[in-house]
């Protein structure tokens, strides 16, 4: 049960509260009429599905209706950060090492689970 | 019976309230501080259950959660039952009913002991598997044979409580460690919270032999609880086990309130306990302190009853005054393993000897029990146990632990207790519930738990043992974890602990034979799942070398047990059998739960009508008076339809509803149709993104109605919004998409389209809306209002604000039901006056109140869809036919547009949306029904489309349905086919969906 | 004024309105014999009927200064933040989300002012009355009952007056809030508040909930 760093309510909450989007920065075609019918349909239905890191957009269904991304491990379910729409992540692939099992070596200081 | 092994004195029991309990309906007696598992010892009970597999007499082994054997099913009523329950962790009661899980041989029970020889591992996977179409029979009879426990079959009398918990520290386990974790934890001010499974808090101190400050551990103990107890910051939890550890410090606790007070939970001051709380806790830091389990040695005929833990016999002895036997051997391989000889001996009961792996030993223990004269003999073990339902004698040889070999002849002792220790394994089980792999340390023998960020194991848990550094490691780790959350010069003064000399211990799992494994007598390391290291060392011959493989073929560590007592010796014996280390081994990880949860407990309040919310309209007290008949949207629930008195059937009901509104005036409650109001200057441009459709030219006063797609061109939602003033509309969903749309909207507006000015807020449940519709509408409605519902100034598809009944209200003219309509909105506050006054005004007009089943057949007689009915994710506006609302040349690409031209999209063969007439009128085709063009096609037959939605037309006077259907609308006039179970095929005319008034003229006048 | 087409949607007070609550209330109430029912409870509760609910949206930069003239209340703008005062409350739902409640009767005057002192600028208001209604449970287990419904940390220390969060409710959402040091308030949906309320009995039963209904408008001429 994940307990989620809001980045609009500055505050962790429960997962219950949450509902996970899918895959984050995906962007919409420009112009979608100019799309080639492979472009248009990768946008539609292709998503990373990575061993690691990973981005993904979430919305505080029960709190205050923002969407916002995470930053989060998805072997570990660490979650290294929260951002607000329209900012970027400052984890990167290179900031964290696999170790043996899989679980990324955080780099990154967590934020201390604290009521 | 008697309490045969009862001690004249000691114990933690209350010899002044003693208690009467019964086992397999035999009457039992024991004392309050009895576990049921120390009652039945103390009457002398050598066989509590039969074995899993090969149905052994089996009796207790240990005294904790780790019980493999005194496996019960309480309750002394049906609707009490409770299976699955350890008697080493239930309290003793009065009244107490138990029996035996497995208590007899059954007819599989004695192929199983018969045949045991040929019950190899992997055998139900062999000798179950073909054929497959049998497995759910086999299931059955083995599952029954198996012994699981039942149950109960009458309805659960008690209630269950969930409680959700935050706090600073979670300390796990109230032995020596966790206590001195929570008392430094406490003291600062940090939220404590301390469970612990058993009765008391104290854990191994109850009944240590250790002092401290030269006084009884217990009394420290009584000393340290009393402190906590009296803390505002402490939530003290005896009877609670950590069940799981989630993600992120979540963990579950599983307290059992009452099940130690009787077979229901009490009453006090009228008011039932609950059974049983699950606590929700989110925990900033966690202190595992869970302590050890003590490894039993792996022997042939290691499973008759009298073959015990060591630490179990102290604890029997010392904390409950049961010795469980007259003639003790004990097998060990390191120090500890003497404490259960000194106990008996100073019960006064005879130890025949004590057998030590070990070349030769000289720890305090040990010294103790020279200086007590106790037969010791080293270098040796014991390999295999006499008896068949109760141990009687012990056959013991030297062994070569590095050979694994034994070295001399077997000797035979005669006793009827062996107690046997291997050493401790570390309880991990919570640190791998997240997935984090436990790892081997060669110096103490064991696995413990790998890192994980806020989690600290101390004490046992991480392989501490000695009771100086257990209670120092504990009270650092609860000051630690309570850094920042009070007053960090608290401080607590540990108590002095004698630091006793302790030898080297041996490595010891499987005792050797002098027979091979597969041959020897059966050597059993998981005694719940009887897994034996015959089965061990089979699985690794036949390939299963990952040690993940072994437990699923063998089924070592399975289900309720989760390895507590046999993993660790099971890893041993397949990294034997694999020629390689522990540690290169690995172990497996383990699942929640620790021990078994009670589903009341997980359901806790959400049962019955508490189960899942009940959305009710302002009207939903007037539909119940009118005897309406509910049906379930969503949450919702919307009157059905409304049977005039108690024999009307819904057949009647809907015919009568459905003739109403096309002769007279129905009214329908809407309410539930999802409203957002939506405001700004750029919410045009907006709805034109969003929509199919166009909004630019709608002006104000008027309403539309519009699709919405995903951007897959895939239908997801559709509804009549309104343009109430340039900056402002009022959109409704369908009753089951208003949060979606909702959130739909906020995700495109917070994540593409942010410059535009546009706000979006629910106003569902403020707006309450009744539709009146049917011929005469117009005339009942202009005697409740204001409102000029003349028809060339009120319009189809407008809107006005006025009074009606009195009340503030916006009335739309839209229909749902191809008649002439009024949508009155007004606050919900004021609905059931409105409605009120309708009916008051309605009689002479012959108003009637109809359903959502009513709802559905006016809408498909007029070829209206249902998104969800007519679309199921795959349908796009052109299968519908519906490209009268799609904006082809709206500037914006809008939400769906570009999918619209994908090679999959616009297919001459999709599935198109038409109407079917069943050629026998009064068929009424079921919904769902997969159609076919050639009902002589053998099966399997080419499957062209389904039925959405199918009805009796009262007004037509026959069934129709519409259907989805490949390349459908270039098939008018053509006939399809729906062949049903049981061999009737039905035909049926493809034909335009609108059946009723197909210029719309009704809705008009 | 905004080209927005709002009216007064209160009927005269001749005309029978009935709160979220009504049926609930009669059906099931529960009260202390012959007392007070605040009186011996461990955990009361009330509801605050027909009270004007105003949603408002926008930056706080466009709202700050007319919610003050208007409403006279600061406008929160910290997250969780809740101001109380003389009978109204805002409190902060998301950085451009704001709930007005206020004295029974005001939603359409307020909602006008502050249009009009808002101009051109970017926003919303949307009564919301008719829609929601706010319940209160005080007495000293009050939290406990809070504890069994809400994955939200209500301990005084985490939970301060002032502090108003929308969140997970037994099986639904409510906004939960301390506007004082002896009241928690729920602000709930029409449509759940008959299964919150049913909630509420079950969860307080052990402590002896007791209910009183307060209605600010007496007018049920049933």
């Amino acid at each position: 049960m994940f307990y989620i760093h809001c980045p609009y309510c500055a505050e962790q909450r429960s997962e219950e509260e949450f509902h996970c989007m899918g895959q984050a920065h995906i962007q919409r075609p420009e112009n979608p009429e100019a799309a080639s019918d492979r472009e248009w349909g990768e946008y539609l239905f292709f998503r990373d599905n990575p061993r690691g890191l990973h981005q993904e957009m979430w919305v505080h269904a029960a709190g205050c209706r923002k969407f916002f991304n995470v930053a989060r491990n998805t072997v570990s379910y660490e979650i290294f950060e929260t951002y607000r729409m329209g900012e970027q992540t400052s984890v990167t692939a290179g900031t964290t090492a696999h170790g043996r099992e899989g679980q990324v070596e955080q780099v990154h200081k967590v934020r201390r689970v604290r009521a | 019976m008697n309490q045969v092994n009862r001690l004249a004195k000691g114990g933690r029991i209350d010899r002044g309230r003693p208690l009467t309990f019964s086992f397999n309906g035999q009457t039992c007696h024991g004392y309050t501080g009895d576990t049921l598992a120390s009652a039945l010892l103390a009457n002398g009970v050598d066989i509590v259950n039969r074995s899993f597999k090969y149905s052994r007499p089996r009796g207790i082994v240990a005294a904790g959660a780790e019980e493999p054997n005194a496996i019960m099913q309480l309750g002394a009523t049906e609707a009490t039952q409770v299976p699955n329950v350890r008697a080493t962790q239930q309290a003793l009661f009065d009244g107490l009913c138990a029996r035996s899980t497995n208590p007899h041989s059954g007819l599989l029970s004695t192929i199983g002991e018969l045949f045991s020889p040929m019950i190899p591992p992997g055998f139900y996977y062999k000798t179950f598997m073909a054929p497959a179409s049998m497995w759910m029979t086999y299931e059955k009879l083995i599952r029954k044979a198996a012994g699981l426990g039942r149950s109960p079959r009458e309805i659960d009398p008690d209630h269950y409580e969930h409680s959700k918990q935050h706090c600073d520290v979670l300390v796990i386990g109230a032995g020596p460690a966790g206590l001195a974790a929570a008392l430094a934890a406490g003291r600062s001010g940090a939220r404590v919270i301390l469970c612990d499974e058993q009765e008391e808090l104290g854990g191994s101190l109850l009944c240590s032999r250790e002092m401290l400050d030269g006084k009884q551990a217990s009394v420290w103990v009584a000393a340290v609880v009393a402190e906590l107890a009296g803390m505002d910051n402490v939530l003290l939890l005896p009877r609670t086990t950590a069940n799981g550890l989630h993600d992120h410090q979540f963990v579950t606790l599983y307290e059992r309130r009452t099940e130690h007070l009787g077979d229901r939970a009490p009453e006090v001051n009228g008011q039932q306990l609950a059974r049983a709380c699950m606590y929700h806790v989110r925990a900033a830091q966690i202190v595992l302190a869970t302590g050890a389990h003590e490894r039993p040695l792996v022997y042939a005929k290691n499973d008759v009853p009298g073959n015990l833990l060591a630490g179990a016999v102290s604890t029997y002895i010392r904390r409950y005054g049961v010795v469980p036997g007259k003639r003790l051997v004990v097998s060990t391989c390191h120090d500890d393993g003497y404490r259960a000889a000194l106990d008996w001996a100073e019960a006064g009961h005879e130890v025949v000897a004590i057998v030590d792996a070990r070349e030769r030993a000289d720890g305090h223990w040990i010294e103790m029990a020279r200086a007590q004269g106790l037969n010791i003999i080293m270098g040796s073990a014991v390999i295999e146990a006499k008896g068949k339902n109760r141990v009687t004698g012990a056959r013991i040889a030297s062994i070569d632990v590095a050979r694994f070999q034994t070295t001399g002849p077997a000797s035979e002792l005669s006793c009827d207790t062996i107690a046997s220790s291997g050493g401790f394994s570390p309880v991990v089980h919570l640190s791998s519930h997240t997935n984090s792999r436990p790892v081997w340390r060669e110096d103490i023998l064991g696995f413990v738990p790998a890192e994980l960020p806020g989690l600290t194991p101390v004490g046992g848990a991480c392989g501490v043992y000695a009771l100086g550094d257990v209670l120092k490691g504990g009270a650092e780790a609860g000051a630690e974890a309570a850094i920042g959350c009070g007053d960090t010069s608290a401080s607590i003064d540990l108590p002095d602990v004698e630091r006793l000399k302790t030898g080297e211990a041996l490595g010891l799992y499987q005792v050797p034979h002098e027979k091979p494994t597969l041959r020897a007598p059966k050597q059993f390391v998981d005694l719940q799942n009887d897994v034996t290291a015959a089965a061990i060392e089979l699985a690794t011959r036949e390939g299963f070398e990952a040690i993940e493989h072994v437990k699923r073929y063998t089924a070592l560590g399975f289900g309720t047990d989760q390895g507590k007592l046999g993993n660790i010796n099971g890893m041993a014996i397949a990294a034997r059998c694999l020629n390689q280390t522990i540690a290169d081994t690995g172990t497996t990880i383990f699942r929640p739960n620790y021990t078994p949860v009670g589903f009341g407990a997980i359901a806790g309040r959400h049962r019955r009508d508490l189960f899942d919310p009940e959305r009710y309209t302002a009207l939903h007290e007037w539909h119940r008076a009118r005897g309406a008949k509910f049906e379930d949207v969503g949450q919702w629930k919307r009157p059905w339809y409304f049977p005039s008195n108690n024999e009307e059937t819904m057949h009647d009901a809907v015919v009568r509803e459905c003739r109403a509104v096309r002769e007279k005036v129905g009214m329908l409650d809407a309410s539930t149709l999802g409203k957002i109001d939506i405001q700004g200057k750029d919410v045009r441009e907006f709805l034109g993104r969003i929509y199919t459709n166009g909004w630019e030219k709608l002006a104000v006063g008027k309403a539309r109605y519009g699709l919405m797609c995903k951007d897959d061109g895939m239908v997801m939602d559709d509804g009549v919004t309104t343009c109430l003033a340039d900056n402002h509309f009022l959109m409704t969903t369908t009753t089951g998409g208003a949060a979606r749309v909702l959130e739909w909207l906020e995700l495109w507006h917070q994540t593409e389209w942010p410059e535009l000015d546009v706000s979006f807020t629910s106003v569902t449940d403020h707006w309450a809306t009744m539709v009146i519709t049917g011929p005469e509408a117009r005339r009942l409605l202009a005697e409740v209002t204001d409102i000029d519902l003349d028809r060339d100034s009120f319009r189809f598809m407008d809107w006005r604000v006025g009074m009606v009944a009195g009340v503030p209200a916006r009335v739309y003219r839209i229909s749902f039901t191809g008649e002439l309509s009024y949508e009155v909105n007004v606050q919900a506050h004021y609905a059931m006056h409105v409605c009120k006054t309708l009916f008051q005004h309605g009689d002479k007009y012959g108003l009637t109140p109809y359903g959502t089943e009513t709802m559905h057949v006016l809408r498909a007689e007029k070829g209206f869809i249902i998104v969800g009915q007519e679309t199921d994710g795959s349908v796009t506006p052109e299968d519908l036919g519906m490209q009268w609302c799609v904006g082809y040349n709206k500037p914006f690409s809008w939400i769906g547009k570009r999918s619209l031209t994908r090679p999959d999209t616009c297919r001459e063969d999709r599935k198109q949306m038409v109407g079917l007439k069943p050629l026998d009128e009064m068929v009424v085709l079921q919904e769902g029904a997969q159609i076919v063009f050639d009902p002589q096609q053998p099966i399997p037959m080419t499957m062209v489309g389904h039925v959405t939605s199918s009805y009796y037309s009262p007004t037509l006077n026959h069934g129709f349905a519409l259907a989805l259907v490949k390349g459908g609308q270039k098939r008018i006039g053509e006939r399809v086919y729906c062949p049903m179970t049981g061999g009737v095929t039905h035909a049926a005319e493809i034909v335009s969906p609108i059946f009723y008034d197909p210029k719309g003229e009704r809705q008009n006048v | 004024m905004s080209n927005v087409a709002i009216f007064e949607q209160r009927a005269a007070d001749t005309i029978a309105a009935e709160s979220p609550l009504h049926y609930s209330l009669h059906r099931h109430a529960v009260s202390a014999q012959g007392a007070d029912p605040k009186e011996g409870s461990a955990v009361a509760m009330d509801e605050r009927a027909f009270l004007g609910h105003l949603i408002v949206r926008g930056t706080a930069g466009v709202l700050r200064a007319a919610i003050k003239q208007v409403v006279g209340i600061a406008l929160p703008e910290t997250a969780c933040g809740l101001n109380v005062e003389g009978g109204k409350s805002i409190q902060w739902l998301s950085p451009d989300e704001w709930l007005v409640i206020l004295p029974p009767g005001e939603e359409f005057a307020t909602e006008n002012a502050l249009r009009q002192a808002l101009g051109d600028n970017a926003y919303a208001v949307v009564n919301v009355s008719g829609g929601q209604t706010v319940l209160t449970l005080s007495g000293p287990s009050a939290h406990e009952v809070l504890m069994k419904s809400t994955p939200c940390d209500v301990h005084p220390h985490a939970f301060p007056v002032g502090r108003g969060v929308s969140t997970v409710f037994a099986k639904t959402t409510v906004l939960l809030r301390r506007p004082d040091a002896k009241h928690w308030e729920l602000v709930i949906r029409r449509s759940f508040a008959d299964y919150l309320y049913r909630w509420l009995l079950d969860a307080g039963e052990e402590y002896g909930i007791t209910t009183k209904h307060t209605e600010n408008k007496d007018n049920n001429n049933e």
